[in-house]
C-alpha cells in the first residue's frame, strides 16, 4: 500500500479535488492499477489453491493409505467397513463444507476489493 | 414387472418431460435465450438444473452395476463425479461467468483472441460431447429392453426424438426447468425404492453383503438370456437348461464344465442353490474379501488406475461441454458460485444411493454376473425384492428416473454440440441463427445414435470415464492456464489441446480396439489422464514460453473481466459471442 502516496497527480494545485478514482487507473492499465488487480487475483489464487489443497489432499491420501496400512481398511462401524462409510458417505458433507468455505471467503475476498476502490 | 408398466413409466417422463419444456419456452425468442435462458435462471433452480443434467445414465445404473461387480474401487466414481464439481467451484466458475462466452470455444476466441483456438475448441467439443452420448444412447437401448423387451434400437431413437423435440421447441430456457424437474424426479425414483429395498433387506435378518470365496447362487435360480453371452465357469457344475448352449440345442441335465461356454439368445438354465455363479467372459467381478476392500483388483497396478481415475474425474468435470454452458445462464459470477455449492450438495444427497444398489444386488440380483449386464442391477433390485403392486410401482419409478437421466444428459450435451456445430460448421451456411442451431441439434444427435447402434456394448461407466480423461487433458489445462496465467499464448493452448485431447482420444481408441492384458500397456491405455493431463499442462507451458510475441494484445482487459466483480464500473472491453450473429444478418 505505500505506492499510494508516490500517485500524486496534478492535484496538489487543488488539494481539495477528489484524486483519479482507481478504477480509472485498473481501466488505463497504469502501475497502480495493474498492482491492484494482480493482488485480487493473488488473493483468489492463494485461497482457491488452499482449499483444494486439503480437501482433494486428504482425498487422494486415501488410496495410498489405505494401501499402506490394509489393516485399517478392515475396521468396521455399524457393520460397515471403514472404506465403504469414507468413501460412500462422509466424503460428501466434507466436500460441501469445502464449498461452502471457499465461496464465503471468495466473496470476502471480492467485498474487499470493491471497498478499497470505493475508500479513495 | 409387466412390460406394459414399464412402457408407461418410459412413455410418461417422456410426455412431462416435453410438457414441462412447453411450460418454459414462452420466452424463449432470441439467440441468447436459445443459449443462455437470457441469464434468468435463479442459482437455486440452475443447481437443480445442473444436477439434472449432469446426473446421467452413468450415474444412474452405471455406477451401483460396476460396485455389483468391482466392490470398493469403485466408489471412487461417484466420489470423482462430485470432486470435480469442488475444482470447477474454486478454480473456474466464477471467471468462467464473467468471461460472457456461452461455449468453450467463445471462451477460447475470447481469451486468445485467435480463431484457430476456437476453430480447435470446437473440434474437441464435439469430439468429447459425443463420446459422452454415446453411452448414454447404449443404456437406453439397454433399458428399454430390459423393461419392455423391445429391439435394442428403440430406446436410441426415442430418446432423440424427445430431446429434439425440447431443444427445437425452446433452448436453453426450456431445458433449464425440464433438467431441473428431472434432478427430482431421478432423486425420488433412487431414493424412494432404495428405502424399500433396504427395509427388506432388514426384514431377511440383513444377510451379510459379502460372502467369503467366490459368488454362488443362495437359493434355486432361473435365469433367461436376453442376449447371447459366453461365459467362464470355473468348477464343473450340473444344471437344467432348455435352449442353446455351446452351439447344440439342450432340453434337460447339462453338465458344464471349466472353461468358456456361450450360451445364446433366448436360453433359459435353471441352476440348483449353491452352485457356483459363471461370470461372463467380458467381466472378471471380484469376490469375498477382494470385493468388499479397495485396492484388490485383479488387473495390474491398482494404484496406479485409482490415482488416474481419481484425477480423470477432479479434473475433468470442467472441460466437460455441458457442464460449462450451464454456468453461462448464472446472473453473474457470485450467482455462479453459489449455484455450484449448492450442486455439490444435490450430487452429495444422490450419490449415497447407487451404493446401497450395488451392494445389495450382490445379495438378490447375482444372475446379472452371469449375463455381463450388471448395469441392470438399479432396474431389476426394487422388482425383485418388493411383491406385487407396490414392486409393480416402484419398478416403473426406477424405469422413469433412469429415462429422465438419459433424457437430460442427453439435452444437455446435444444444446452444446449443437451450438458449436451450429456456429462454427453450419453457420456459414445457414443465415438464420435458430435454424443453424436446429440444424446443429440434429447432427449432433444423428452421429452418436449411429456409433451406438454399431459399436459393441461397453460398460456405460467406463466409457464416460474416458470422456472425462479427455476433458481432463485439454480443457482443463486450456481453461486453468487461461484464466489464471497472463502468459498463455494462443499457440501454447493449441499445441496443448492437440497433444493432450489427441494422446488421450488414441489411448480411448487404443483401449477399445486392443485392449491389452498384461503389464504397464493396459493400464496406461484404460486410464491415460495420469500421463496425458500433465503433458498437456506441460505442451501448453512451454510452447506458451517459446512464443510470447502471440500473447494476446488484449489479455490485461480480459483478466479485468474475469476476475473483478461485474458491481466495480470497469472497461470489460467490448467482446460479445451475439458479434458473430449480428454481423453476418
Amino acid at each position: 500500500m505505500t505506492e499510494r502516496v508516490t500517485v500524486t497527480h496534478p492535484s496538489r494545485q487543488r488539494p481539495r479535488m477528489r484524486p483519479t478514482p482507481l478504477t480509472r487507473e485498473i481501466d488505463q492499465q497504469t502501475g497502480l492499477g495493474e498492482v491492484y488487480l494482480s493482488s485480487l487475483i493473488r488473493s483468489q489464487l492463494r485461497l482457491s489453491l488452499a482449499v483444494l489443497a486439503v480437501s482433494l489432499g486428504v482425498l487422494a491420501a486415501l488410496p495410498l493409505f489405505f494401501r499402506l496400512f490394509p489393516e485399517v481398511t478392515g475396521i468396521s462401524v455399524f457393520g460397515i467397513t471403514l472404506p465403504w462409510l469414507v468413501l460412500g458417505a462422509v466424503v460428501y458433507p466434507a466436500l460441501l463444507g469445502a464449498a461452502w468455505f471457499y465461496a464465503r471467503n471468495a466473496e470476502r475476498v471480492e467485498r474487499d476489493f470493491v471497498d478499497l476502490l470505493d475508500r479513495r | 414387472m409387466s412390460a406394459s408398466t414399464g412402457l408407461a413409466a418410459i412413455l410418461l417422463t417422456a410426455l412431462a418431460t416435453i410438457l414441462v419444456g412447453v411450460v418454459g419456452v414462452r420466452a424463449a425468442r432470441t439467440t441468447s435465450d436459445f443459449y443462455v435462458a437470457s441469464r434468468t435462471v435463479t442459482p437455486w433452480w440452475n443447481a437443480s438444473a445442473i444436477g439434472g443434467e449432469y446426473l446421467s445414465a452413468a450415474s444412474f445404473l452405471g455406477v451401483a452395476g460396476l460396485v455389483l461387480a468391482y466392490g470398493a474401487d469403485m466408489l471412487w466414481f461417484p466420489v470423482g463425479y462430485t470432486a470435480g464439481y469442488l475444482v470447477l467451484l474454486v478454480l473456474v466458475a466464477a471467471p468462467l461467468r464473467r468471461s460472457g462466452a456461452y461455449t468453450l470455444p467463445d471462451f477460447a476466441e475470447a481469451r486468445l483472441e485467435s480463431l484457430a483456438a476456437r476453430r480447435t475448441a470446437s473440434v474437441l467439443v464435439v469430439t468429447i460431447g459425443w463420446l459422452y452420448l454415446l453411452p448414454q444412447f447404449q443404456a437406453a437401448g439397454l433399458t428399454v429392453r430390459t423393461v419392455t423387451g423391445a429391439p435394442q434400437w428403440v430406446g436410441p431413437v426415442l430418446v432423440a426424438v424427445v430431446v429434439l423435440v425440447g431443444v427445437l421447441s425452446g433452448g436453453m430456457r426450456s431445458i433449464t426447468f425440464v433438467q431441473a424437474f428431472q434432478y427430482w424426479l431421478k432423486l425420488t425414483a433412487l431414493a424412494l425404492p432404495a428405502i424399500f429395498i433396504v427395509l427388506v433387506w432388514q426384514s431377511h435378518g440383513t444377510p451379510s453383503i459379502t460372502q467369503d470365496g467366490p459368488p454362488v447362487f443362495a437359493e434355486p435360480t432361473v435365469v433367461d438370456i436376453a442376449t447371447g453371452v459366453s461365459v467362464e465357469v470355473l468348477q464343473t457344475i450340473a444344471v437344467e437348461a432348455e435352449g442353446t448352449v455351446d452351439g447344440e440345442s439342450v432340453d434337460g441335465p447339462v453338465s458344464l464344465s471349466p472353461g468358456s461356454h456361450t450360451l445364446a439368445r433366448g436360453t433359459q438354465i435353471t441352476f440348483p442353490a449353491g452352485v457356483q455363479i459363471p461370470h461372463a467372459d467380458n467381466l472378471t467381478p471380484l469376490a469375498g474379501e477382494d470385493w468388499r476392500l479397495p485396492l484388490r483388483s485383479a488387473s495390474d497396478h491398482p494404484l496406479y488406475s485409482t490415482y488416474s481415475l481419481i484425477l480423470a474425474l477432479f479434473f475433468g468435470t470442467m472441460g466437460l461441454p455441458h457442464v460449462l454452458v450451464r454456468f453461462y445462464t448464472n446472473p453473474d459470477g457470485r450467482a455462479a458460485r453459489r449455484t455450484t455449492v449448492a450442486v455439490l450438495g444435490l450430487l452429495g444427497v444422490f450419490y449415497l444411493l447407487p451404493t446401497v444398489y450395488g451392494a445389495l444386488g450382490r445379495i438378490y440380483t447375482p444372475e446379472l454376473l452371469l449375463t455381463g449386464r450388471t448395469d441392470a442391477v438399479v432396474l431389476l433390485l426394487p422388482g425383485r425384492l418388493v411383491d406385487g403392486m407396490a414392486g409393480d410401482a416402484l419398478s416403473a419409478l426406477v424405469t422413469a428416473g433412469a429415462f429422465a437421466a438419459f433424457l437430460s444428459t442427453s439435452s444437455g450435451l446435444t444444446i452444446s454440440v449443437a451450438g458449436v456445430l451450429s456456429q462454427d460448421l453450419i453457420g456459414h451456411r445457414v443465415r438464420n441463427p435458430v435454424r443453424a442451431f436446429r440444424l446443429g441439434a440434429s447432427l449432433a444427435l444423428i452421429v452418436p445414435i449411429a456409433l451406438a447402434l454399431l459399436s459393441p456394448s461397453l460398460g456405460i461407466a467406463d466409457v464416460v470415464g474416458l470422456a472425462f480423461a479427455v476433458a481432463a487433458s485439454s480443457f482443463c489445462p486450456m481453461l486453468l492456464l487461461g484464466i489464471w496465467w497472463r502468459r498463455l499464448t494462443d499457440a501454447g493452448a493449441i499445441a496443448g489441446l492437440v497433444v493432450g485431447g489427441g494422446l488421450s482420444t488414441l489411448a480411448v481408441l487404443g483401449t477399445i480396439v486392443w485392449a491389452p492384458e498384461q503389464g504397464w500397456w493396459g493400464p496406461l491405455l484404460a486410464q491415460p489422464a495420469a500421463w496425458s493431463m500433465p503433458v498437456a499442462f506441460l505442451v501448453m507451458v512451454l510452447v506458451s514460453l517459446a512464443t510470447p510475441r502471440r500473447m494476446a494484445p488484449g489479455v490485461n482487459q480480459t483478466m479485468i473481466r474475469l476476475h473483478t466483480p461485474e458491481s466495480v464500473d470497469l472497461d470489460r472491453g467490448t467482446w460479445d459471442p451475439e458479434d458473430r450473429w449480428r454481423t453476418r444478418t
